[in-house]
């Protein structure tokens, strides 16, 4: 499947006996390359409209000292030019070295890589072991799968504030630990439960993708493998281990991808679970954003840079991680 | 040493006959013991799946916006009122409107302007090829915090804040290249000969894509659609922030404005959520299972 094959020529690339001269292929790469370059137009156009120029507009404002109260706007009928300052890399500066650095954003930055981390690990393994009690020969199978997706159905902006009721003080959740004389800790206002809440939400809101991506995986997996493992002596954990596992692979490294990628991201379960009252649980992402639009005055400049930051980290992370699974000869599936 | 060797063949012996009366399983087969498990773990799953949504349901039903705290009055009085307060009296039906607008709006955009992309990389390898197909990666996984500093600004320059097409193009920024890399995966499942009896016939790649590729790929552009159109509803960061009339709100900000400092109507936001909650779930199950092999098997081939 991997072999790179022109689709519209039907030539394999490797094909080096045809190959013509430098200018003449270029003169005829432009030929055949054009239609490509054609239909490439609209996304290419709508990408450099809306994702290049803002960004490299954002990537300006991070080298200003933009807030709200010195930026263009209007106020009824009159309008105020902007009157920010380029002020050089000292955003960034006063972000990864300034005072209180730590508390504004490595704190959050450790935060975040702890929310990513035991959020996918969750998801994943529960996910997975879901999945394979569902790969089996189980009476009302479907039913519980249908149950079981429920909470990836339901729009998160709905389910997150089913939570919040739940998690409120005096919520069930705490009456219920009370009923059983279980201490009944302030879900959404002590730093640690609301981490430790965020991400039960996140978990119970991310499990059924993974469940199904995975039921998908084990179902697609050939059953004479199991066979032949069996004739081999290999007992069920041997099974898991080198035909379940193995075989998952590729499916696992996109969806651990994916899930890593929507973790980090994660917006909504935390904005709306705590809103602007939980400052120590605030993710970067959330509290870039809290930085942006959630105080007076707004402070556009830092909360780009932030931005700016976490993409510099998704994308370097994504190019380890292709190039650790290209050395560990996998496809990335995505 | 030899005594073992000795003794091992008698043993053996002795032990097979002992485990060939027990009934040989079937693979796949587990004892009453490992189904019990089974389902015993699945129900305490779905419970706890079930839970949170049902919870909603119920408190939905109660008439006092802090009955969530005493759950046990809602038994006796359940009412509807709540239904029927936020159908009349709330902005419902005009945050559905700009939830659909909004959400069309991006889906049909994102699909269209996606389509010949999504072609183009499935069938061609054109220099330049590799570059693109990272940004198109790239692009998808933009953290909202990247661009919604400066989207703010420039819409604000274009007067577009509070406006559905201003949202519309901010969404298009993650759905069009999203749709170009789902879009790819389901060209790729099309066989390439067709293409070749296109061509062969005398047909432009515009018209093997147009006249042949495009019919047959409808229920990859379908899947396309279904998963803008979620991922665009669902969207909470962008549309709390751009759109400032609450007439205009999506339901992802309309929900929020329930509670404000001032007063926490719960009993009327848990049934808004109901409402949200039911034509999207039931939509989400029509399409689901398309929804799983095109985001995960749609781009297996790098």
């Amino acid at each position: 499947m991997t072999v790179a094959i022109d689709r519209a020529t039907g030539k394999s690339r490797g094909d080096r006996a045809s190959r013509p001269g430098r200018m003449q292929r270029l003169k005829h790469s432009y030929q055949k390359y054009w239609y490509a370059y054609a239909m490439i137009a609209p996304v290419v156009v709508v990408l450099g409209g809306l994702v290049l120029y803002p960004l490299v507009r954002g990537m300006y404002l991070t080298l200003t000292d933009a807030n709200s109260l010195n930026s263009a706007r209007t106020i009824g009928v009159n309008h105020i030019d902007a009157t920010y300052k380029f002020i050089g890399l000292d955003n960034y500066k006063d972000i990864l070295w300034g005072p209180t650095a730590y508390d504004r954003f490595w704190s959050h930055f450790i935060w975040t890589i702890a929310w990513t981390v035991i959020c996918v690990a969750l998801h994943y393994c529960v996910g997975l072991g879901l999945a394979l009690l569902l790969n089996q020969k189980l009476r009302g199978r479907t039913f519980y799968r249908l149950i079981l997706v429920l909470p990836w159905a339901v729009p998160t902006f709905v389910t997150v504030f089913g939570w919040r009721f739940m998690l409120a003080d005096g919520g069930i959740i705490n009456s219920m630990l009370d009923a059983v004389h279980l201490p009944s800790p302030l879900w959404l206002e002590d730093t640690f439960w609301q981490r430790f809440a965020a991400i039960m939400v996140n978990t119970w809101c991310g499990v059924p993708f993974m469940m199904v991506s995975l039921l998908g995986g084990l179902q697609s997996i050939d059953a004479t493998l199991y066979e032949a493992a069996e004739m081999d002596g290999a007992n069920k954990w041997q099974q898991f281990r080198f035909v379940t596992l193995p075989g998952l692979r590729s499916v696992s490294s996109t969806v651990v991808l994916l899930g890593i990628i929507w973790t980090f991201n994660q917006f909504a379960v935390i904005f709306l679970l705590f809103g602007n009252t939980a400052p120590d649980a605030q993710i970067l992402v959330t509290w870039a954003y809290y930085l942006g639009f959630g105080q007076q005055p707004r402070d556009f400049a830092q909360s780009a840079a932030y931005g700016m930051l976490l993409l510099a980290i998704l994308i370097v992370f994504t190019s380890f991680y292709r190039r650790w699974l290209n050395r560990n000869d996998q496809q990335l599936a995505i | 040493m030899s005594t073992t060797t000795l003794q091992t063949p008698p043993a053996d012996e002795v032990t097979r006959p002992a485990e060939s009366p027990r009934p040989a399983r079937k693979r796949g087969q587990r004892g009453l013991a490992g189904s019990l498990a089974s389902h015993g773990i699945l129900t305490v799953a779905s419970l706890v799946a079930l839970f949170p949504i049902a919870w909603l349901v119920y408190l939905s039903l109660g008439p006092d916006k802090d009955d969530y705290l005493h759950p046990g009055r809602i038994w006796g009085t359940m009412t509807f009122d709540n239904y029927t307060f936020v159908l009349q009296h709330t902005n419902f039906f005009e945050w559905m409107k700009s939830s659909i607008i909004v959400s069309l709006g991006t889906t049909v955009v994102g699909v269209m302007v996606a389509a010949t992309t999504g072609y183009a990389v499935s069938r061609m390898r054109f220099p330049g090829y590799k570059k693109f197909m990272w940004v198109l990666l790239v692009t998808q996984m933009f953290p909202i915090a990247v661009l919604i500093v400066p989207m703010y600004q420039i819409l604000s320059d274009l007067q577009l804040i509070d406006t559905y097409f201003g949202l519309i193009l901010v969404y298009c920024s993650t759905a069009v290249p999203y749709s170009a890399w789902l879009l790819k995966g389901y060209f790729d499942t099309i066989p390439f000969e067709i293409d070749e009896a296109g061509r062969v016939d005398g047909l432009t790649p515009f018209g093997t894509f147009f006249r042949l590729i495009l019919p047959l790929a409808k229920p990859g552009l379908a899947v396309a659609a279904f998963y803008n159109f979620i991922t665009a509803f669902g969207e909470v960061a962008f549309a709390s922030t751009f759109m400032l009339d609450d007439s205009k709100y999506t339901f992802a900000v309309g929900l929020q404005s329930f509670v404000s400092e001032h007063d926490a109507q719960r009993n009327l936001m848990a049934a808004t959520a109901v409402l949200v909650a039911i034509p999207v779930s039931a939509f989400f199950y029509l399409v689901q299972k398309n929804l799983v092999t095109g985001l995960t098997a749609g781009g297996t081939k790098g």
